[in-house]
């Protein structure tokens, strides 16, 4: 799919306005539905037992008393579970402990009961004999030799033999060679940094409805980031095939990946297949924390080479990031994007996925990405002010652009990362006055963004409206952006398009909503079904005109003919086409699938100033600045939410987020009290900058812009307090404690 | 265990329920009235999803029993517009996009209505600490903060 | 599980001493808490907001009396109590967000018996009593008295909490309290220091009181740290004096919300702050 031809001079009448979202009343109103407001006759309600050990052999579960209470109607174990394909064991294995209960909240049975009274105290009574076994949760430690181990034989060929069997794969990405490459530097700075496990801390905990019949058809109601993938995997594990489970996606209160994974859905329907009954599961808060999918923690190793005049001479990072309980930590992305936005001639990244006594990781907004983003920049921020240059030149100098070979494989096509540089080098920002025990903060961040899978149909109704149907859950404002794609296609007004977001039943695969693809590739798809609408409806004008189909053109919301040799005929609307539709041939629409490619990376800079109180060691965020390159923004407002929103994540996990396990392998904090993240009082306004390189791969010069925000702050912050404090802050997050400490070590206090 | 019977005026219409003792005011609002809009994000009161205003004073109705509610004044997010007509808080977050996912949206609007019936001209400080007890995760609060002062302003110049 | 909301005392009391493990509920918001993650299972929970006066703050003696069903939103709104004490107002406003606010209630948040309430270390450095009802009759007694540990009280059982007394500010006093929380607000104190001193015609401290607040399994009165200001003026000197008085007084602990070195250190800091605001408002100047 290319740019179009017409876009460097093509006037957008609907794109980069700012229309009120069709879901905005339902959601102001409190009218919407989300995962928790569904309700079914008879309906149950389904409750988890969950291990409170981190590493436990279960020997056996005992759940006949809970069966014979009155109101329970069904009890499910991992016993219920059929062996299931291998892509799918791990999947089940996190939903229902089978052998081991691997981490603190890992489910270990559920019961499904005629009120949720009924079932808390049917969990009180079923029995779990279980043989607690060592435990491990950091990952560094999970990777020594004498490690308590989670899985035998899951280890891969491209670990070095020795290694524990917690280390599950090594992987290497770069170019060139970093040795020499350092040997050419006049400073090479080698630190490591660690970060804290993170919570998405979506507002809306995981939820959903089940239906099950003995004639193995299903429903489900469900908060998700992709029904899709929830049919696909539910189907997968309970046996059914794919066509005859229905998932409808409810509203959906966040996700930010934590929802691109199932946990409740194929117990739900389990339950509902044991009761014969309707079964609703809702997570609690502490549920969600420690049992859905955090990040990684990680631990992280760079070195790099630096001239006095600032060119990078070469750039090593070296990657542990413990994923959970199973195999399959974000570190790949994190060891492909840290040295994604430079151009360097040596640069060599190593990843370990590392597995540890924790719920399993999930995508979290770019995953992998913030964790490498803060070491690299944070190093390179180091060299630049080690040798009194400008960090932002720094960047400018050693740049990525259209035909640099990126790090992890690829060469760029046009891209905007010096576009965000030299944004923020105008900024009125970047030279305001700094106050006392204030520090700036500058970083830069990459993001692949994803295409896949995606099917959209459209539909002109007899009155000449226009319906659209896709796949992927509007997680926030896409049925806007799909709507005005498709009224610009069309040549309509945004009013007379509706968009919905369709059940499994009524489209083709749809990958989930990730890698900030919708707006790219729900984008192109409702795009080339418009243009499919288009031809059929200038075949319907040719066809009453009695002229070559080939003769008519569409433009401004009607067909019209191509030119002077086409014939004199007043312009026919979509309205009057499709007023005569059906005795042209029929109803009219437009579909189309495709496996989207050319999704257009995406670079931010980020800019902060913070200032620390010196006696506690508390950071206040004064004033944050997000550039990034949209391609083009469809509806900014909801570009600019996208980079405040992405911003506002990073702020949390650089000062405040972290999950806190005791030495029993527990979490300490699984609640939003003691999670912190950032309320509102917290921070001052993002400024936004909205810069638009056209991707190349979409015909509006769309790129995906969701979660490239969250890359650069955790570096931008640190960066800013390490300035502000005077001592290189190499830990997050940047707790009071830890930066009072790092003071006064300072001060010599 | 027997229901407690609770006559109390809920969005301006008198309202009969039975609840459990132990149940909460927002278990009864949405499992026994199907007042959905206030929602569960925590049940902790950390997160204010549930924000319900009980005799004009706001509270999270996760935290107050059903039970409690016997002669109160109990206002939720369904009673927020006047019939088709949306409040100017409603009108003016949908038109700054001041919600992404949608899900603290109620409680918000809720706790930002009581703020400018008390103080029709806040300043940005004082509806960020109003606000703080509802946790937003998409939007970063810009938006919220920015569509709240405005119709603060907005009010103000139609008044 | 029964729920009663009886609209006098001595009910309350009836109910509270005819069973067992039997909890008052003010304003809930400790309690709903408990009750939800199913941390207690109560038989009964009595109601006390019913009760005539629970919900009034009236002038008593030249102080206030404020009922144990007034919420935090409540004394903030109350212009005399806050001209009179403003930092134990403060510090009741600081307890959760707006919501909490409207319902959490001072009497709660000493009886919940955490030794990191908001509202204990102010009302301790206030000098402020509590009245307490029970099946032999009414009592009086000091708020420090209260807390004896973490979730444990010194009520005995049937008794609950019916008021709390703030006394008549002497002249040319001023009360304070501080908390340190990572965020700007929604946090549980990390450390707190609710401070009260008198001044006399030169702005030397005559008289103080120092209270630290979740450094120790309950409040502690720093006996030391007001002697350091005693007598002298608030110079630099004085208030190191304090701080550090402060600091060696806390018997904290590392947890996950701070560690031993930094609530020690925390401790002096926010003293040495909080006694700045209580000399200015002891002067009569705003702070």
């Amino acid at each position: 799919m290319a740019l179009d031809d017409t876009k460097k001079t093509r006037d957008f009448k609907v794109i980069g306005t700012r229309p009120d979202r069709p879901d905005g009343i339902d959601k102001v109103t409190g009218r919407a539905r989300f995962g928790a407001d569904m309700v079914l006759p008879g309906m149950l309600t389904g409750r988890v037992l969950r291990s409170p050990h981190a590493h436990a052999r279960i020997r056996s579960i005992d759940t006949s008393k809970a069966e014979a209470l009155s109101g329970v109607k069904a009890v499910v174990t991992r016993a219920d579970f059929d062996a299931v394909p291998d892509d799918m064991a791990d999947i089940l294995d996190n939903c229902m402990a089978g052998e081991k209960a691997l981490y603190d909240g890992h489910a270990v049975a559920a019961v499904a009961a005629t009120s949720a009274a009924v079932a808390r105290r049917a969990l009180k009574l079923i029995e779990v004999d279980c043989e607690v076994l060592p435990h491990v949760t950091d990952v560094d430690a999970a990777m020594e030799a004498d490690a308590p181990v989670l899985h035998d034989g899951r280890q891969q060929e491209t670990v070095p033999e020795g290694m524990s069997q917690n280390v599950i794969a090594r992987s290497e990405f770069g170019h060139g060679d970093v040795e020499a490459g350092l040997a050419k530097a006049d400073r090479v700075v080698a630190r490591t940094f660690r970060t804290a496990a993170t919570h998405q801390g979506y507002i809306e905990p995981h939820a959903c409805v089940a239906t099950m019949s003995s004639d193995g058809q299903g429903d489900l109601w469900v908060c998700t980031q992709g029904h899709y993938m929830v049919r696909n995997t539910c189907a997968a594990i309970l046996g059914l095939e794919q066509g005859q489970l229905r998932v409808t996606a409810s509203e959906i209160g966040g996700g930010f990946g934590g929802k691109t994974a199932v946990f409740l859905e194929p117990v739900a329907l389990m339950l509902a297949r044991k009761s014969g009954r309707p079964v609703k599961m809702v997570m609690s808060r502490s549920e969600v924390l420690r049992a859905s999918g955090p990040t990684s923690s990680t631990s992280i190793d760079v070195r790099i080479g630096m001239t006095k005049g600032g060119r990078i001479t070469a750039g090593m990072a070296e990657l542990r990031y413990q994923g959970g309980a199973w195999p399959g930590s974000p570190v790949d992305m994190g060891a492909m994007s840290a040295f994604a936005p430079y151009d360097l001639e040596n640069v060599k990244t190593i990843g370990w996925d590392v597995v540890t006594n924790r719920p399993k990781a999930a995508a979290y907004r770019a995953p992998g990405a913030p964790m490498a983003a803060f070491a690299v920049e944070s190093t390179i921020d180091e060299l630049a002010r080690g040798f009194g240059l400008d960090p932002l030149e720094v960047r400018l100098m050693n740049g990525a652009d259209e035909g640099t070979k990126a790090s992890y494989g690829p060469t760029y096509p046009a891209i905007g990362l010096k576009a965000t540089l030299e944004a923020a080098k105008a900024h009125p920002h970047w030279t305001a006055p700094l106050g006392e025990n204030q520090g700036r903060g500058v970083a830069c961040g990459f993001w692949f963004n994803f295409g896949g899978d995606t099917c959209v149909s459209l539909n002109i109704t007899p009155d000449g409206t226009v319906t659209v149907s896709e796949g992927n859950p509007d997680i926030g404002g896409s049925r806007a952006s799909m709507t005005m794609m498709a009224a610009e296609e069309l040549g309509i007004p945004y009013d007379q398009v509706r968009t919905i977001i369709a059940d499994t039943g009524s489209l083709g695969q749809n990958e989930v909503t990730d890698g900030s693809r919708v707006t790219f590739a729900v984008g192109l798809a409702t795009i080339e079904a418009a243009r499919a609408a288009k031809r059929e409806m200038c075949r319907r004008a040719a066809m009453v005109w009695g002229i070559d189909e080939d003769a008519v053109d569409w433009e401004d919301g009607a067909a019209r003919p191509a030119g002077p040799n086409a014939g004199k005929f007043p312009p026919m609307t979509l309205k009057e086409i499709a007023a005569i539709a059906s005795n042209t041939g029929g109803p009219i629409a437009g579909h189309h699938e495709v496996n989207a490619e050319g999704a257009g990376v995406s670079f931010a800079t980020h800019m902060v100033d913070v200032e620390l109180d010196r006696e506690t060691g508390s950071t206040k965020i004064l004033r944050y600045t997000v550039l990034q390159d949209a391609g083009k923004a469809v509806h900014p407002s909801y570009v600019e939410g996208q980079f405040q929103g992405g911003a506002v994540q990073g702020i949390g996990w650089a000062l405040n987020e972290e999950y806190i396990y005791g030495k029993d392998g527990v979490l300490q904090n699984p609640g939003f009290l003691d999670y912190r993240i950032p309320v509102a009082s917290d921070l001052p306004m993002i400024d936004t900058v909205i810069l638009e390189i056209p991707n190349p791969g979409h015909p509006y010069g769309v790129r995906g812009v969701g979660e490239t925000s969250i890359v650069p702050p955790l570096a931008a912050i640190a960066n800013a307090v390490s300035q502000a404090a005077g001592v290189r802050m190499t830990d997050l997050p940047l707790s009071p404690p830890k930066v009072l400490s790092a003071l006064r070590g300072n001060a010599g206090a | 265990m027997s229901q407690i019977h609770v006559t109390t005026q809920i969005n301006g219409d008198a309202t009969e329920f039975l609840c459990d003792p132990g149940e909460t005011l927002m278990d009864v609002l949405r499992d026994r009235l199907g007042l959905t809009g206030t929602k569960e994000g925590c049940g902790t009161g950390d997160c204010g999803a549930c924000t319900v205003a009980v005799d004009g004073r706001l509270v999270c109705s996760c935290l107050m029993l059903g039970a409690e509610a016997e002669g109160r004044d109990v206002a939720t997010i369904e009673g927020m517009a006047s019939g088709d007509q949306l409040h100017p808080l409603q009108q003016k977050f949908i038109e700054m996009a001041a919600l992404q996912c949608g899900i603290c949206t109620p409680g918000i609007l809720v706790a930002a209505k009581s703020l400018l019936e008390r103080n029709p001209d806040p300043t940005e400080e004082e509806v960020r600490y109003w606000l703080a007890g509802n946790l937003c995760r998409c939007t970063g609060y810009d938006k919220i903060i920015r569509a709240v002062l405005e119709t603060a302003a907005d009010m103000r110049r139609a008044s | 599980m029964r729920y009663e909301a009886p609209s006098r005392e001595e009910d309350a009391v009836a109910l509270l001493a005819g069973q067992s493990g039997a909890h008052v509920l003010a304003g809930g918001t400790d309690l709903l808490v408990k009750l939800r993650s199913e941390m207690i299972e109560p038989g009964l929970i009595v109601d006390i907001k019913r009760i005539a006066g629970m919900r009034e703050i009236v002038p008593e003696a030249g102080g206030w009396r404020i009922g144990a069903g007034v919420s935090g939103a409540e004394m903030g709104e109350h212009e005399g109590l806050r001209a009179d004490w403003p930092g134990v107002v403060e510090a009741a406003g600081l307890i959760g967000s707006t919501q909490i606010q409207g319902r959490a209630t001072i009497a709660g948040n000493l009886c919940n018996a955490s030794p990191a309430a908001d509202s204990v270390p102010a009302m301790v450095a206030a000098g402020a009593m509590v009245r307490i009802v029970g099946p032999k009759g009414v009592r009086e007694m000091p708020v420090i008295e209260v807390p004896q540990g973490p979730g444990k009280t010194a009520l005995e059982p049937g008794e609950f909490v019916a008021s709390v007394f703030l006394p008549p500010r002497a002249p040319r006093s001023g009360d304070c309290y501080l908390r340190f929380i990572p965020r700007s607000e929604m946090d549980i104190a990390v450390v707190g220091c609710g401070l009260w001193l008198a001044l006399d015609d030169a702005d030397r401290v005559t008289s103080a009181r120092v209270v630290l607040g979740a450094v120790g399994p309950k409040v502690i009165e720093v006996a030391e740290a007001a002697d350091a200001l005693i007598g002298r003026g608030l110079d630099d000197a004085a208030l190191g004096d304090l701080a550090a008085a402060c600091s060696k007084a806390a018997t904290p602990m590392d947890d996950k919300r701070g560690t031993v070195d930094f609530r020690r250190h925390v401790s002096g800091v926010l003293a040495r702050r909080a006694a700045g605001i209580a000399a200015k408002r002891a002067k009569g100047e705003t702070a």
